[in-house]
């Protein structure tokens, strides 16, 4: 199965291991992600300014693009890119007013008024290839790890872009179970990390931190598996800070669900960039005996 | 309408034996006609005498309630039909014909002399209906001691000895389900009967009242806030509160029966929140909320009672004076939302905004009761297509004309009284139980169908 793929920047740059052990794991699956020819920044962050429309551009732009290449459908890693994505698609599906406002600034992709589906990679997983084919496909299965699955905001906010329940999703859990492994419950695991407030107070970052993975903690986990650059950033930042001196706080090791996809499914570990990954995330591997 | 076909009869259908139901019925009948009142549980009482005591009195509703459910047990001219569900309605004012299916009790009402040895000796647990889930029934019931009629009916989804009758006829695969009977032995008086079978009753009568009141959005409904035991909806929190509750009045919290040092409240859950389906206001939960929280001070006086509000609507007789009362009596109100409802350890933490002082806070408590929407009763949709009756957006029956005929159904000769028409305290319920009682006092002393065609 071949499926359009819109990386964004942070997969070329800060987030490569996501991108390297997703594109491994699902060449596993017999799923071929081709990356869009032409693709551009995703527009980052959703305009919430009613009259912003410009802001829409460059997501819009992107799915025209997937349009002219005759996909109906996008799949993103980033959760960011995905929320952005497919909220500005919903807008020009929904909106024709700020259709034909957005597509008077565009004259060098055809008419797109909605037409392709963004998707986020889990939804992917959970819809088009299922548990039991992924679970068919583990060598490896993540025995006695016990995780916690952390969704972050983008994936589930606003309703309208969310790809599971809102308040209570499972996809995450779910796929975790499906690899073998734990899936540990905590109350916060929907709770935003901080996002762009680590540009200028570091200090809400690091609280959110504290807080998410403090629970985390308490509920048994031995790892967080993350979805999104931003929070897994963030997170790993901000562990950094709060293991400093004396605190006693000693965080979590952080994985991207693909990495732990490709380790269930017996790949190589060099296939999942962990030089990205923390030291702590590392040695939690070794540890596990996840990598040797 | 015409008046050349069929008489005019003088007897009236009330469906729904809570406490709108009741007033209705029993003002019918002392107006001097007949009153057939269905109740679609094994009793009458409605959600009133599930509660601990009521606002803005504190007065006992057990004790104000039960002597009117005597009284509708004993009346001449009413004929009461528990167990039993309007099937379908045809005619028009004056001239209706209803079928009522009367379930089967499996309880031959003439024998049994309501001794209990059944329910006291029947093996099969179920959760109890009255008790909101915070105990348990046998399978043979009352559903509560104060029950009219004080007789039981077996619960044929949960009798043993059926599902074994099921098993044999079905010739299902399998070990074989207990046979059990041991209500049928130790009856003193021979009152079980597995033979007896649903039937339909068919009723003439001149007009119909509707008090079918309520339900509660189920607690699941905002999973941001419900998934664990100590999250109880109001119903739940009074048969805690309640003396004849499962409890006996003392306050325990649901996972391990400690009492709770810290309760949480939180209004409009639900309500007054369209993404939830429920963009009114609920009218009853500011009210009985407060009334818990104080009833919960009293309980434990070492406790803490917080209530998260939007703002409280206080707008009865006597009410905003009783919600000064619980403040001074060190409840804590923040007006806010809550976000969310989680598990830490021992302990559920409350998140929320306090939007008085601008902050986020974190509440840990031992227990959070949730105000949640009142809705229509749950499967009353179906009745009113059937009777052809309007309802509104959400399922309350909508009223002739908003300010002038308020108990008015879009059919003649059809009434509406209580929450069936929206949230409702229980004075404004026993006013329209009255008030409707009255409109078809009024129906009948015209005495023809010209004179109502008249009007």
């Amino acid at each position: 199965m071949d499926l359009a793929y819109y990386p964004g920047c942070t997969l070329k740059t800060r987030a490569r291991n996501f991108e390297q052990s997703a594109l491994a794991a699902l060449a596993a699956l017999g799923v071929n992600l081709v990356e869009m020819p032409r693709w551009n920044c995703c527009g980052t962050v959703y305009s919430l300014a009613e009259d912003d429309l410009v802001h829409h551009i460059a997501p819009v732009r992107n799915l025209a693009l997937v349009k002219q290449a005759g996909q109906g459908k996008v799949v993103t890693l980033c959760a960011f890119c995905y929320n952005t994505l497919h909220r500005a698609n919903l807008v020009m599906r929904d909106s024709p007013e700020k259709r034909t406002a957005i597509t008077s600034f565009m004259d060098d992709v055809p008419a797109y008024a909605g037409e392709v589906q963004v998707a986020h990679l889990l939804q992917v997983l959970r819809d088009d290839i299922g548990w039991d084919k992924i679970t068919a496909r583990v060598r490896k299965p993540l025995k006695d790890v016990k995780i916690a699955a952390y969704y972050g905001c983008t994936l589930l906010r606003p309703q309208s872009a969310a790809i599971d329940s809102v308040e209570r999703p499972t996809v995450l859990q779910d796929l975790v179970r499906a690899l073998g492994g734990t899936a540990v419950d905590f109350p916060f695991a929907t709770e935003c990390c901080g996002a762009f407030q680590v540009v200028n107070n570091r200090d809400i970052v690091n609280e959110r931190a504290k807080m998410i993975i403090g629970s985390a903690v308490r509920n048994g986990a031995g790892a967080l598996a993350v979805s999104c650059p931003l929070c897994e950033y963030n997170l790993r930042q901000a562990q950094a800070t709060l293991g400093q001196g004396n605190s006693g706080f000693t965080g979590l090791p952080l994985v991207y669900f693909t990495q732990l996809m490709a380790l269930a499914f017996g790949l190589d570990p060099a296939t999942c960039g962990f030089d990205q990954n923390s030291p702590q995330t590392q040695t939690w591997l070794r540890q596990q005996g996840l990598v040797s | 309408m015409n008046s050349a076909n069929g008489s005019f009869t003088k007897r009236a259908l009330v469906i729904g034996g809570g406490i709108a139901g009741i007033q209705a019925a029993l003002d019918i009948a002392d107006g001097g006609y007949e009153v057939i009142l269905v109740e679609r549980s094994p009793s009458i009482g409605g959600h009133m005498v599930q509660y601990a005591e009521v606002f803005p009195t504190l007065d006992c509703p057990q004790c104000i309630l039960t002597p009117k459910m005597v009284e509708i047990s004993q009346h001449p001219n009413v004929r009461l039909m528990t167990y039993a569900e309007v099937q379908a309605v045809s005619g028009s004012a004056g001239n209706f014909e209803v079928r009522i299916l009367q379930k089967a009790r499996r309880v031959d009402h003439a024998k049994c002399n309501g001794c209990g040895t059944c329910w006291q000796k029947c093996p099969q647990k179920v959760q109890s209906e009255y008790n909101a889930g915070m105990a348990t029934r046998t399978a043979v019931y009352v559903p509560f001691p104060q029950a009219v009629p004080a007789k039981p009916v077996i619960d044929c989804d949960n009798c043993r000895y059926i599902h074994y009758q099921r098993f044999v006829a079905e010739k299902r695969p399998g070990k074989k389900p207990m046979e059990c009977r041991i209500c049928e032995k130790l009856c003193p008086v021979g009152a079980i009967d597995w033979e007896e079978k649903d039937r339909i009753v068919t009723e003439r009568v001149g007009a119909i009242v509707l008090a079918t009141g309520f339900d509660l959005m189920p607690i699941e409904r905002i999973p941001e806030y419900a998934a664990d035991p100590d999250v109880v909806n109001g119903i739940q929190f009074e048969r805690l509160l309640s003396p004849g509750g499962p409890t006996a009045g003392v306050v325990k919290r649901p996972s391990d029966g400690r009492i709770p040092k810290e309760v949480v409240f939180i209004s409009c859950c639900g309500s007054r929140d369209p993404e939830h389906g429920v963009p009114y206001c609920s009218r009853v939960c500011c009210m009985y909320l407060a009334k818990q929280a104080l009833l919960y001070k009293h309980a434990v006086p070492d406790g803490q009672a917080y209530v998260f509000y939007i703002d409280t609507r206080s707008t009865g007789k006597g009410y905003e004076e009783f919600m000064q009362r619980v403040v001074t009596e060190g409840v804590l109100y923040l007006r806010g939302k809550v976000s969310k409802v989680s598990r830490d350890g021992d302990r559920l933490v409350v998140s929320g905004a306090d939007t008085l002082s601008g902050k986020q806070v974190e509440i840990a408590a031992d227990m959070v009761v949730l105000g949640m929407a009142i809705q229509p009763a749950n499967g009353i949709k179906a009745l009113l297509t059937r009777l052809g009756v309007a309802a509104d957006d959400y399922g309350f029956v909508t009223e002739s004309h908003h300010k002038f005929q308020p108990l008015e159904t879009s059919v003649d000769g059809v009434y509406v009284a209580g929450a069936a028409q929206g949230p409702r305290d229980i004075p404004d319920s026993v006013a329209q139980g009255s008030g409707a009682a009255g409109k078809v006092l009024v129906l009948f002393s015209q005495g023809s169908r010209e004179a109502v065609a008249a009007k």
